[in-house]
């Protein structure tokens, strides 16, 4: 017997796939230009780059704007309740096919270690990877702005450390996708904003 | 008020169709105007003092200075004449006269060959007089004909008659007619300048690699401003002369002029040869972040991608050491490559050329010390510096600059550790060029040089460095940013600042990837159990 939840609704389903998307381009334009490996080279995976940028910032102004007028930041709150168990549940419970702890409701879309996931990417790496992409870009202002002191080598190890944090998320989001109860369904989810739930 | 103003130029109109409508026999006597582009108001076959036959070059100049009374005096207050600089800041007596470098190392004991290059006549001999005005060569930048030389051998004297040299040798230099050259006079050019200074250590590109013929009448590809098809820049464009002084220095080079274009009617103190000098300190319009690259690094280190581009190779080393080897029937013995160009010399050694060269770069302050003969040196591993090149990232006068470092092995004095002046050129007995005897040629270079001699030599490895400033390429064919911003950077010896990518931090890519794999690991391990454990339920 399931029953359908709608979860994920139009904005933001647009958001998080277009957000994807974005950091999925940056992801490729930023080793890239690291040299991990040449795509567009350089100079061209600078230019991309700084332009996916600015559109993820922009996306984030109305994402931001979203999640404050319809008080969707709610579910970001970290919470401690239920996180024991479903560290049970990804490292015991998923092999032996027990039912999934977490009970999902539109108030609670996200497990509560999915909420301290993203909270920490939000509070963390996000920040980390947006003060020096900034700084970075704005590296000709720095005496201007005061700040002729900052070091250039540390605000780029900065940025690329975050990089590094930000695929290693990335990886572990992709694959938790296939956590639901058919490998599909939670991207289905996010595609279509219904979840089904047992 | 607009009617009287249309009224007058109606009137003045019809009045000037009454003046060209005319009698025919009016129209006639009028003369033609001249023609606008004439670059001078003075034509110089119509000056009396210029119509005689000339047999020497001081006696043109001597018809010169009956109305540029000024100008030899100029002349004797330049590089060009003296050869000679005192370097304000390191105190260091500089110049052609002086230096010693690693090409044919010196002047002195070998005038008569050098001074080919100087804006005199008869410079011979340590004795030369530098007072004197006739003396002073005009021809040799003011030539339009293209038909004046100063063959080597001749102390800065043209040849006017048919003239067997060197003697006895059945070669024959043919004299020039210094009167139709006389005669038409006008402005330097490029190929006055380039008479001497594209062939610079001897040979058309040899020493600067930066300077050779190509830039006679070059293409835009090989250089932007004296592209012949377009702005056709001459060297003195920018090389803005003024008092017969150019502008622009090897010895106190400008290495960052942070001083802004130059603009009519102020005082602009600084050196006119500058790309700022023109284009101003920030003149990248569509991508600033170009201009924060301008503030650490030369123009020229981006617009000159690679020097001697013009087709013409550049001198890369020079092995002296080699010098003096004679074939089986005692001759000497030239060795050419497969493009024909000489790698072998008996007179001079083993050199290795080069098209197309990237510039080594250096942080560069502009401050330029020599190794001059007074100085000591020591033999080791390193290479002894000719010019040592000022500069540092932190000095906050550096910029990151194209050099040509061109390597040698030259004479040196193991007993007074002191460079060498040989004497070279010169048909005579103890003349290397000739002869082949170092015993010989050393003692009489350093006599005439004034420095003592210990009777012992041997070679010493030696640098010299030239900072890349001509052949500046169209915009598009500048670097672009993987050039440096690259693990196999252009600037890879460049110390002092974090390029992005060259600086990539090892430890960090080493900590960034395990995280990356140890993810996928987990990922991975955690999918195939949970494939393997669904299969058993």
């Amino acid at each position: 017997m399931t029953e359908r939840i709608y979860v994920f609704k139009r904005f933001e389903r647009f958001w998080h796939w277009s957000q994807a998307g974005l950091i999925m381009f940056l992801m490729l334009t930023a080793f890239d230009i690291h040299g991990t490996y040449t795509i567009f080279g350089f100079e061209k995976a600078v230019a991309y780059h700084t332009i996916a940028a600015w559109s993820l910032i922009g996306l984030w102004v109305f994402a931001i704007f979203w999640h404050f007028t319809t008080g969707e930041w709610k579910q970001y709150i970290p919470t401690t309740e239920k996180v024991l168990a479903m560290v049970h549940y990804y490292s015991v419970g998923i092999f032996r096919n027990e039912p999934h702890p977490f009970k999902l409701t539109q108030l609670r879309k996200h497990n509560p270690l999915q909420r301290l996931a993203y909270l920490a990417i939000m509070i963390c790496v996000g920040p980390l990877i947006w003060v020096t992409g900034v700084l970075y870009l704005f590296y000709d202002n720095w005496a201007a702005w005061g700040l002729g002191r900052l070091s250039l080598e540390w605000v780029a190890n900065g940025h690329i450390a975050g990089a590094f944090m930000m695929l290693a998320f990335l990886i572990a989001h992709v694959y938790l996708t296939t956590a639901g109860h058919t490998p599909l369904a939670h991207i289905k989810a996010m595609i279509t904003g219904w979840e089904e739930v047992d | 008020m607009r009617h009287a103003l249309i009224r007058a130029a109606l009137l003045l109109c019809s009045a000037g169709w009454l003046v060209t409508a005319g009698p025919v026999l009016a129209e006639e006597s009028q003369p033609e105007p001249k023609p606008l582009k004439l670059t001078t108001t003075a034509d110089h076959t119509k000056f009396k003092e210029l119509q005689q036959t000339f047999n020497s070059g001081p006696e043109v100049t001597k018809a010169c200075l009956r109305c540029h009374t000024e100008a030899a005096g100029q002349i004797h207050r330049t590089k060009h004449w003296k050869w000679e600089y005192l370097n304000p800041e390191t105190k260091q007596t500089l110049g052609k006269k002086t230096v010693v470098n690693n090409f044919c190392i010196s002047i002195a004991s070998n005038y008569a060959s050098c001074t080919s290059c100087h804006v005199g006549y008869g410079w011979k001999d340590a004795s030369f007089d530098f007072a004197s005005e006739e003396n002073v060569d005009c021809l040799a930048c003011h030539d339009t004909t293209g038909n004046y030389k100063k063959p080597p051998g001749f102390a800065g004297n043209p040849v006017v008659k048919d003239t067997e040299f060197p003697p006895g040798s059945g070669k024959i230099i043919k004299g020039i007619d210094l009167t139709k050259i006389a005669q038409k006079v006008g402005k330097s050019s490029r190929d006055t300048c380039g008479a001497c200074h594209f062939n610079g250590g001897g040979g058309d590109g040899v020493k600067h690699g930066d300077m050779d013929s190509s830039l006679a009448a070059p293409t835009k590809d090989i250089d932007v401003h004296m592209d012949a098809e377009g702005l056709d820049f001459t060297c003195g464009t920018c090389h803005k002369t003024s008092s017969h002084d150019v502008a622009g220095s090897r010895y106190t080079p400008t290495a960052k002029d942070s001083k802004g274009a130059h603009v009519r009617g102020k005082a602009d103190n600084g050196n006119p040869a500058t790309c700022v000098a023109c284009h101003g300190n920030g003149p990248h319009k569509s991508v600033a972040r170009l201009n924060q690259h301008a503030t650490k690094i030369a123009c020229q280190t981006c617009h000159i991608p690679t020097y001697a581009r013009g087709g013409i190779a550049t001198k890369m080393t020079w092995d002296w050491s080699t010098a003096g080897q004679r074939d089986a029937e005692g001759k000497h013995i030239v060795k050419k490559d497969a493009k024909g160009r000489i790698v072998y010399e008996s007179r001079k050694g083993d050199f290795t050329l080069a098209e197309n060269v990237k510039p080594e770069y250096a942080w560069f302050n502009g401050n330029v010390q020599y190794t001059l003969l007074t100085d000591k040196i020591e033999k080791s591993e390193q290479r002894t510096p000719i010019n040592k090149m000022g500069g540092s990232p932190s000095d906050g006068k550096s910029m990151i600059w194209p050099m040509k470092v061109f390597r040698g092995s030259q004479p040196y004095d193991p007993v007074n550790k002191t460079l060498i002046t040989p004497h070279t050129a010169g048909n005579d007995d103890t003349g290397f060029w000739k002869n082949l005897d170092w015993d010989k040629a050393i003692p009489v270079g350093m006599k005439d040089s004034g420095a003592p001699y210990s009777g012992k030599f041997d070679f010493i490895k030696t640098e010299m460095s030239w900072p890349i400033t001509h052949m500046v390429a169209p915009k598009d064919k500048a670097l672009g940013c993987a050039e440096c911003h690259s693990k196999q950077s252009r600037l890879a010896g460049i110390q002092g600042i974090y390029i992005p990518v060259r600086d990539n931090n090892k430890l960090l890519d080493t900590i960034g990837w395990s995280i990356v794999f140890l993810t996928m690991l987990g990922v991975f391990g955690h999918g195939a159990i949970r494939i393997v454990s669904s299969r058993k339920h």
